[in-house]
């Protein structure tokens, strides 16, 4: 078989939404220091989609984010983080498509602010309706493979099961979930939340996701410019050792070297 | 008269729109990523002008922030 090591395949595009993309991390703009970081970080992340909340005018805000996203060039996915029912999911989602002239939304619907888990059954009725009403739905969903399916069945353009809560750093706390999760979907697989270091993403895209999102993990890093660097090239490498074929894991030892022409030193 | 804006009450002039209410919570009328809401309503940005508010209306005008 001809090597694909040469034919861009760590970096081949994919589709999402109905449009193409190149970057296969995509960066939440929250928990950074500064918008001066957060550009740093988005470059050095090469990320394509940026996620953003919507809240109430401050009039003393320093800056302006959608100045940094329009700079970059970047598509912005607005997101409904903080809202705890259906109704306020979808009229948050009615919000920024206002805001931001986008049918796109990331789907956050919230159990408690303990766990910060999504509540499944606010969920799926939020996502129902969303579709109904011509949205493209990014779910952000537990690494539930039946509540995924649901999602699917309901319209969704992904399904993004988390590694583990939002913000927690905890990694991919069930990889046995996302593979059924990845194995059964036929719509991309985004790990959302739960992303800790670079080999958590590595992971993720090893396990079979199409992408990762993220925002703690790099905004919250000591050097979030060159976290953000790190997952890049995570990601990248996950993707392609994926689509190299990994050995299998065996019990014992396997030679790499032959014994054959081992010269006799007795 | 009275309005809610942004959850908290303010007196504003009779027949304002709901364009007053964007330029009243601060937000630059040409920003990208604003969006208002009279008792829970979006009103798109070409209605913002003709939306007139009545006594008591609570509007919301948000915009893009950092999130996840």
């Amino acid at each position: 078989m001809p090597s694909r090591a040469d034919s861009g395949e760590a970096t081949r595009s994919w589709a999402l939404g109905g449009r193409e993309w190149t970057s296969r991390l995509i960066v939440g703009t929250g928990g950074f220091r500064s918008l001066e970081q957060l550009e740093r970080s988005l470059e050095a992340a090469g990320a394509e989609i940026v996620t953003v909340a919507l809240r109430r005018v401050d009039p003393q805000a320093q800056g302006s984010l959608t100045d940094v996203i329009d700079r970059l060039g970047l598509f912005t996915l607005p997101n409904t983080a903080g809202c705890y029912t259906a109704r306020d999911a979808v009229r948050t989602a009615n919000l920024a498509r206002e805001a931001f002239e986008t049918d796109w939304v990331k789907l956050e619907v919230i159990g408690d602010d303990r766990t910060l888990l999504p509540d499944a059954a606010e969920l799926l009725v939020a996502a129902e309706a969303l579709v109904a009403d011509g949205f493209t739905v990014l779910p952000y969903t537990n690494d539930d493979p039946i509540l995924a399916r649901r999602l699917e069945e309901a319209g969704c353009a992904a399904v993004m099961p988390l590694g583990s809560p939002i913000g927690s750093g905890a990694g991919i706390r069930n990889p046995y979930n996302v593979r059924i999760i990845v194995e059964q979907a036929t719509v991309p697989v985004i790990l959302d939340a739960g992303i800790g270091t670079a080999s958590d993403a590595a992971l993720a895209m090893e396990l079979g996701c199409d992408g990762v999102l993220l925002a703690s993990a790099v905004s919250r890093a000591a050097d979030p410019q060159l976290m953000a660097r790190a997952m890049r090239s995570a990601v990248e490498a996950g993707f392609a050792a994926r689509t190299a074929g990994r050995i299998p894991r065996r019990l014992h030892a396997q030679a790499s070297t032959p014994d054959e022409g081992l010269p006799e030193l007795g | 008269m009275k309005v809610v804006l942004n959850g908290e009450e303010r007196d504003v002039p009779d027949r304002s729109s709901v364009a007053d209410a964007v330029a009243l919570a601060g937000a630059p009328a040409a920003e990208r990523g604003v969006a208002a809401a009279v008792e829970g309503e979006v009103v798109p940005r070409a209605e913002w002008e003709d939306r007139v508010l009545s006594e008591g209306e609570a509007v919301e005008v948000v915009h893009a922030i950092q999130g996840g």
